[in-house]
């Protein structure tokens, strides 16, 4: 039994369908991110499993028992919320012991535990302050320390890391993990930048329109995304739309109007369609000078586009190109630049092919 | 840059004193005619505390600012418990039916004649047969100054972040002990300068209080109003200027009440 169950879950404010019919499970311990784009419903979900929403359809068991009705200040979840919302008027110590004195925890313990948290956040010296005399990095701490006090089942994370800037973001990033580690909490994030949800999280589920397209690993997500809109809402992706025009032995070759055939190797459950889109990564589409000129040393099939290099984006650890094919269809590319001197580097207007593997294509229905 | 805007050019000196002049000079006048000694008005006779001590000797008229404190006071609570309610209704509660409806009859009185308010007053109180006096007049500064509490009050709600109620939710307060440990104090300076909104507006007010009080009950301005209808003694000077002294009093105190809140990260409570 995982600790937390979703089940059918539905909200709809008026004609509008937030989450729809929607099913997750949630082990324990674990460090799960809603991503989607904004309006796709994660954050109504989210407020649906903190108590600020009650679903029309659905049952949400946490630990066994039904809390879909069960009113905010009786679940054993707690959230941290987007602006944080500190209470102005109490100090951060006060901030920090308002949930433990709602418990009706003793005065003793209370001080010991608001210690604890001020050290697990490093904000100790700080704790006679106010909301508005601190940074907003420290003001993050302060709602993760409060948030964190109670020792919820679930921690709940709205967008926590979307108020800070970027070199404080991947800070924290780190630290929310490590934290999460030790603690051993169930931390369930929502999350629009994808960067992020792939750092920490150990599962993502992907929403979109009010549904959970896909929940899987980071490295599944990208690499084995389940659908054509998943493909391009993680990272960058080159796709040409084709039909299959051959199938043996796991391989399948589509032709297509922008590229030509072009080989694939087939995932499971194999496309039922004939209707498909070939995608590649842009990381996994190398240039080269002059086509590779077997197969065999690779013992794999290779697809060689030939074309001309349009653009040539430095970007520091990588180089991204843009190459026109004869068709006039465009290509990205983009190599690691692991060498500090630029003899493999491409100009714009030279004659390049541009290869990749049958195996790090994907095959995705249309 | 900033500074050279904000200087004081010999032009905007002038501007200004002008302007305070027009605004403060009659009340200037007031003030120092309340030191007079001598009997007319117009005629200065020497400092003197003299029309102090008859104003403190008129038994009427003492009686008639007591009158006007109390039913300020009184008014001024009522009407600072409903209106805080209501601007509570209005900014939190669900979007219930009528709402728009319920919401622009609260603010009419801000923009109704009093001549109309305090003649509906009377036919209400004349057809409940209920005696005019004090609570008939603190009843109608209470309708006629509730508004003025919501207002400052649902402006001062709606800059709050609704997330802090939900946190004190999240961390296990039902909405009761939410609204009373987060928001109340909140708002709290908010609430404050709408009582002495409607204090200063309750101790103010000629027309509706005419309309409503009865017989040996007057307040201060209509005894002041009246006595001035006979010929200015230098005493309603006198008085006049203790009134202006306890309202300066409120709006200091009142100011301090609205910047108190601003230092708390919110916009102020507008006055």
């Amino acid at each position: 039994m995982p600790l937390l169950r979703i089940e059918g879950v539905a909200k709809s404010f008026g004609n509008f369908r937030a989450v729809d019919q929607l099913s997750l499970d949630i082990r324990a311990g674990e460090f799960f991110a809603l991503l989607g784009p904004s309006g796709c419903g994660k954050t109504t979900l989210l407020r649906m499993l903190a108590g600020f929403e009650t679903p029309d359809e659905g049952r949400i068991l946490l630990g066994g028992s039904d809390i879909a009705q069960v009113l905010p200040h009786e679940r054993p979840v707690n959230m941290m919320f987007q602006n944080y919302a500190l209470f102005p008027h109490l100090s951060v110590r006060d901030n920090i012991a308002f949930g433990l004195r709602r418990a009706g925890m003793a005065r003793k313990d209370i001080a010991t535990r608001v210690a604890e948290m001020l050290a697990l956040v490093k904000l100790e010296g700080l704790e006679k302050r106010k909301p508005d005399q601190l940074s907003g990095g420290q003001r993050q701490r302060v709602a993760l320390a409060r948030s964190l006090a109670r020792r919820p089942q679930v921690l709940l994370l709205d967008e926590p890391l979307a108020a800070l800037d970027k070199k404080l973001r991947e800070s924290t990033q780190g630290e929310l993990m490590e934290l999460q580690r030790r603690l051993g909490m169930t931390f369930i994030i929502v999350t629009h930048d994808q960067e992020e949800a792939m750092t920490m999280a150990g599962r993502i589920g992907v929403m979109d329109a009010g549904r959970l397209v896909q929940v899987a690993t980071p490295r599944n997500l990208y690499e084995a995304p389940a659908s054509r809109w998943i493909a391009e809402f993680v990272g960058d992706i080159n796709l040409f739309n084709g039909q299959v025009a051959a199938r043996e032995n796991g391989r399948l070759t589509v032709s297509t109007a922008e590229a030509g055939p072009l080989a694939v190797s087939e995932l499971w459950p194999p496309v039922t369609k004939e209707l498909v889109s070939v995608a590649i990564r842009p990381e996994k589409v190398k240039l080269s000078r002059r086509a590779p000129a077997s197969d065999a040393g690779l013992s794999q099939t290779i697809n060689r586009l030939a074309g001309v290099v349009t653009d040539v984006n430095y970007l520091g650890g990588v180089t991204s190109y843009r190459v026109k094919l004869e068709t006039g269809a465009m290509v990205r590319s983009s190599m690691a630049n692991t060498a500090r001197l630029d003899v493999d580097a491409y100009l714009a207007g030279q004659r390049v092919v541009a290869w990749f593997t049958a195996d790090d294509c994907l095959v995705l229905e249309q | 840059m900033a500074h050279a805007a904000t200087r004081l050019t010999r032009f905007n000196m002038t501007s200004l004193a002008l302007g305070l002049a027009f605004l403060y000079l009659p009340i200037v006048i007031l003030v120092i005619y309340s030191f007079n000694a001598s009997r007319l008005v117009t005629v200065w006779g020497g400092w003197s505390l003299r029309w102090y001590h008859e104003f403190f000797s008129d038994r009427a008229m003492l009686d008639a600012a007591w009158m006007s404190l109390s039913v300020a006071a009184v008014s001024a609570t009522l009407a600072t418990l409903l209106g805080t309610l209501a601007a509570v209704g209005l900014a939190r509660g669900e979007r219930f039916r009528g709402r728009a409806l319920f919401s622009g009859m609260l603010y009419s009185p801000l923009v109704m004649p009093e001549v109309i308010s305090g003649l509906s007053l009377l036919l209400l109180f004349v057809a409940l047969n209920a005696e005019r006096g004090f609570w008939t007049v603190t009843i109608a500064h209470t309708t006629l100054t509730m508004c003025f509490v919501t207002v400052v009050v649902q402006s001062r709600l709606a800059t709050l972040d609704r997330s802090l109620e939900e946190a004190a939710m999240d961390l296990g307060c039902d909405p009761v002990r939410a609204f009373l440990l987060v928001t109340l104090p909140l708002i709290v300076p908010a609430i404050v300068a709408g009582w002495m909104l409607a204090f200063t507006l309750s101790l103010d007010d000629v027309v509706i209080a005419s309309f409503t009080t009865g017989p040996g009950s007057a307040t201060l301005p209509i005894r002041i109003y009246s006595e001035v209808r006979l010929g200015v003694k230098p005493e309603i000077n006198a008085i006049c200027t203790l009134v202006i002294a306890l309202i300066a009093v409120i709006i200091v105190v009142a100011s301090f009440a609205s910047k108190l809140s601003s230092a708390r990260g919110e916009s102020a409570a507008p006055l």
